[in-house]
């Protein structure tokens, strides 16, 4: 697993992925996609990344404990829901803004913070576990 | 209550109830910031609601009924609504009262305590629940502060939580009052089953007459009996003494435990008057009395004498309210404010004492009259109040009570004996508590005896005169707090007819005489009573609290052997009762609800070509299909975990295929993306055993495993089937198509279903995601400890490896 080729090709397929998954997460409300796949995605480039260049250079890259972005997921998915509170809606009522860049219009609302959340949960807890089994390798007795 | 109220409202009602918890927020910084004088400037919300309430003294007592409401849940038609008549006022003033003396008290008794802010934070959380108690209307809202009692009486009882002591009291104080709590909840809501409200004030008579009446009753003594202590409950009230003392002072003599006969009061009129009400609560009181009070003799150390009078004390007031009689109210609420001020007093004392010497045991005690003179001021004029003699408010009290069952028939001379017999215990204890410590020889005590400061004498004192006033001017008392007070629980109203003029031809007064001289017997011979209750009791040789610890310990060893025998660690047992679970769940509503006749109808069985059509599909479908299958026989066949796992991973890449030829995109991705990801973590994980070994089966395990593989197989595709089978309900699919752009603005309904329309759902399933996560770590982490590495491991050979 740990060749020349793969070491070399890692970083550009695992950066490809990372921008399709945010892409996936983000086209989700119209097409096939959504948070959970991009999640998915991304985790899948944190396994592949992994193998290429180890765990401890993972986890500096990420900055962040893989834990920690799934609490953050859940944190914003709730709050995403709190915003509707603020116009005496029920929680998680859905708040549209459609911003106005010249020509194109930008959907804005809070199922797709909702749903980066949902993104950011699964994307945590997968590369969590994933970076925690590939950190055992090798120990065993 | 007769139709001529007039009814206020007040929304400062309301404040009364919060404003020590409001207190009790601010307590730790203000005693951080003014130490132990924190107790003066506390005082002042009980002493400030008390003066509050008494503004209301003079309108209640000519039949005005104060109300205030705040909505609640104005979607279930909640409103925390409260009401002020006599019973309420007669109560939360002694609270206020009590209170503010204790406070004050408490701030000296605990003075350099480290924990003495959190301390009188929770002594003011307590007054807030007891006073919100008192004055509920709303029976959820009574619910809810009568837990808040026990909650908040839990914490102080386990102030000292270092001593096991104390914690066993705390502990045992919760589960059996909590035990009458759930018993509450179970009454209030048949209440309101009943009568259709949740405002006390509105019942009326209906509760009575409706069947439930039995199981009502039921719950609300069960909750009443554990709070007040009645016999058999009655043994977590002396384990409570383990508190400090003001915390006994307060709690366990004038308010916590006369909630569960606050309870009683107020159910009076639409519970009370029925036959077995009368029996029940006679029956249990009288027990409890004598129980009581002959508990109290057995004892030799002060506070636990006047723990066990106070159960004696309750078990009469249970039995006076079971009488029902105009009379035996109005001596019940006479010798509650009797009682509630001199036991107050009493415990204070004997705090006293103890600070004052060390010791608290009355042998070790005596001559501190010379010392402690105003100690021993207090302890006279309260002890005079326990034995009922003139000029106290217990003198009257017991008047009432003899004069309730004069000219009765044989039940009524039965309890009448029994109340002559526990009133002349009572006061033997009073006669012990007030002579033994004070009279007599000085002896040498642990401490050099002295007196206490004036924060600890406040207290008694003022309590102690209060009893004598009161019964000087008991007119008045009787007609601003004894006759409203009964006429509220009586429902109609109580002329009182208290007063000095003693009229010596009546028998009742002989009959208090004969107390008197029974209390000075049962002084006389303490000593011997003393040894003599004791060589019973042993030779008994169990008791209610010895019972009470072996149904916990049963407990425990009971939940430790049902978690043995479901955790017993062998987790292919594990999996194999999930699948079963699974299987049953499949085949029973099949087989049950006859799903399996919808799919073959039995008239159609030997028509097999008619069932058996062969499906009709393009040839790459079938090459689809052929994956799968060669993907799972390659499962069963693999040589290695490591094949096992790539064709696991062939199979789901089909089924993945499958998904997205007949139109479920979303599906299709989603499910490539968790084989991907099930390969490599599952490949992460068996590289921990060994990936180019077959794991070895019994032919017992390979049948069972097998048998039950092919059932929950069988199980699902016969499910699916028959969900195919007939005619799609397609309700819910249409509604989501039809509003999906217009109101939730997405065209991918999945996404808009999960993120919109079920949002809530999914926000519960991220959690379960992200707890999961978290759960796997804390495993992977716990499997590294144990295994302490015999050869040197660093963080930097396992990234190079990996």
């Amino acid at each position: 697993m740990n060749t020349l080729i793969f070491r070399t090709l890692a970083p550009v397929i695992v950066g490809i992925m990372l921008v399709f998954s945010v892409y996936v997460c983000l086209r989700g409300h119209n097409e096939p996609g959504g948070g959970f796949i991009g999640g998915l995605i991304a985790a899948s480039a944190i396994a592949v990344y992994a193998m290429a260049v180890g765990v401890p250079a993972v986890r500096e890259a990420l900055r962040f404990e893989p834990t920690a972005f799934a609490g953050f997921g859940v944190f914003i998915a709730a709050g995403s829901g709190l915003l509707s509170l603020g116009t005496g809606s029920p929680f998680l009522t859905s708040i549209w803004l459609y911003l106005n860049l010249g020509d194109t219009v930008v959907p804005l609302s809070t199922p797709m913070i909702f749903d980066i959340g949902v993104y950011f949960v699964v994307f945590g807890t997968i590369s969590a576990v994933a970076l925690a089994l590939q950190g055992d390798e090798g120990e065993e007795p | 209550m007769a139709g001529d109220l007039t009814q206020t409202l007040d929304p400062l009602l309301i404040l009364v109830a919060l404003a020590p918890f409001i207190a009790a927020l601010f307590t730790p910084l203000l005693q951080r910031l003014i130490g132990s004088y924190a107790g003066w400037v506390l005082a002042l919300v009980p002493a400030g609601i008390f003066a509050y309430l008494s503004s209301y003294l003079h309108p209640i007592a000519t039949g005005t009924l104060v109300q205030g409401a705040i909505d609640w849940v104005p979607v279930y038609n909640l409103r925390l609504s409260f009401y002020l008549d006599g019973l309420s006022l007669t109560f939360a003033l002694t609270i206020a009262g009590i209170g503010a003396l204790v406070v004050l008290y408490a701030a000296s008794y605990l003075k350099g305590h480290p924990h003495q802010g959190r301390f009188l934070a929770f002594l003011m959380a307590f007054m807030g629940a007891m006073l919100g108690l008192v004055l509920a209307d709303n029976m959820l809202a009574l619910f809810m502060f009568w837990e808040l009692t026990s909650v908040t009486s839990f914490l102080l009882i386990g102030f000292d939580h270092s001593r096991q002591a104390a914690r066993r009291g705390a502990i045992q104080a919760l589960v059996v009052t909590n035990i009458g709590g759930m018993g509450l909840l179970a009454g209030v809501l048949l209440l309101q089953m009943i009568a259709g409200t949740w405002e006390m004030s509105a019942i009326g008579g209906v509760v009575r007459d409706s069947g439930l009446y039995g199981i009502v009753l039921a719950c609300i003594l069960l909750a009443a009996f554990t709070k007040s202590a009645q016999f058999p409950f009655h043994f977590w009230l002396p384990n409570a003494m383990e508190a400090p003392t003001p915390v006994s002072a307060f709690l366990h003599s004038a308010t916590m435990v006369q909630a569960g006969v606050y309870l009683l009061a107020r159910t009076t009129p639409f519970l009370g008057g029925t036959e077995i009400w009368t029996t029940l609560l006679v029956g249990f009181g009288g027990v409890t009395l004598i129980w009581g009070a002959l508990g109290a003799m057995r004892q030799s150390d002060l506070k636990q004498m006047l723990a066990q009078t106070t159960i004696a004390s309750l078990g009469l007031l249970v039995l006076l309210i079971g009488l029902g009689t105009e009379t035996a109210i109005l001596a019940m609420v006479a010798y509650f404010v009797a009682h509630a001020l001199y036991k107050a007093a009493m415990f204070m004392i004997v705090g006293a004492v103890d600070h004052g010497t060390g010791t608290r045991e009355i042998t070790a005690l005596g001559g501190l009259a010379n010392v402690m003179p105003l100690t021993f001021f207090a302890a006279v004029l309260a002890g005079l109040a326990m034995v009922g003699l003139p000029p106290t408010i217990g003198f009257f009290a017991k008047e009432e009570m003899y004069l309730a069952l004069a000219n009765t028939e044989w039940q009524g001379i039965l309890t009448l004996l029994v109340l002559v017999a526990g009133n002349a215990l009572l006061g033997g204890v009073a006669l012990l508590v007030v002579i033994k410590p004070f009279l007599g020889a000085m002896t040498e005590t642990p401490r050099h005896a002295h007196e206490a400061p004036p924060a600890m004498l406040a207290g008694p004192i003022l309590l102690a005169i209060a009893g004598v006033i009161g019964s000087i001017f008991i007119i008045g008392l009787a007609d601003y707090i004894l006759s409203p007070a009964a006429s509220s629980i009586r429902g109609d109203y109580v002329e009182s007819h208290l007063g000095w003029a003693i009229d010596l031809t009546s028998p009742v007064i002989w009959l208090s005489v004969a107390t008197w001289i029974l209390s000075g017997a049962v002084y006389y011979w303490a000593g011997a009573i003393r040894s003599g209750l004791r060589r019973a009791s042993s030779a008994l040789g169990w008791t209610a609290d010895t019972v009470f610890d072996a149904v916990m310990f049963g407990l425990i060893r009971f939940a430790g052997a049902v978690t043995r025998w479901l955790h017993h660690g062998r987790l292919e047992l594990y999996l194999v009762l999930v699948f079963v679970t699974l299987a049953l769940a499949l085949f029973v509503p099949l087989l049950g609800m006859g799903g399996l006749e919808r799919l073959l109808p039995t008239a159609e069985l030997g028509n097999w070509s008619a069932v058996l059509a062969w499906p009709d599909l393009r040839p790459y479908e079938w090459g689809v299909i052929a994956l799968a299958v060669i993907g799972l026989g390659a499962v069963l066949m693999a040589p290695s975990r490591l094949v096992a796992i790539l064709s696991l991973g062939v199979q789901g890449a089909a089924v993945a295929l499958i998904f997205l030829l007949f139109g479920a995109p979303d599906l299709a991705f989603t499910q490539f993306m968790v084989e991907i990801l099930s390969v490599v973590i599952l490949t992460l994980v068996m590289t921990k055993l060994k990936l180019d070994e077959r794991d070895p089966r019994h032919l017992e395990d390979l049948l069972r495993d097998g048998t039950l593989a092919v059932v929950c197989g069988a199980g699902v595709s016969l499910l699916l089937m028959v969900v195919l089978a007939g005619p799609l309900d397609t309700r819910l699919s249409d509604f989501f198509t039809a509003t999906s752009v217009p109101i939730a603005h997405g065209a991918n309904i999945v996404n808009v279903i999960l993120v919109d329309y079920r949002g809530f759902d999914t926000l519960g399933e991220i959690s379960v995601v992200m707890a999961a996560g978290i759960a796997i770590m804390a495993l992977l982490r716990s499997r590294k400890k144990p295994a302490a590495p015999p050869k040197p491991r660093t963080r930097k050979a396992k990234g190079a490896t990996a």
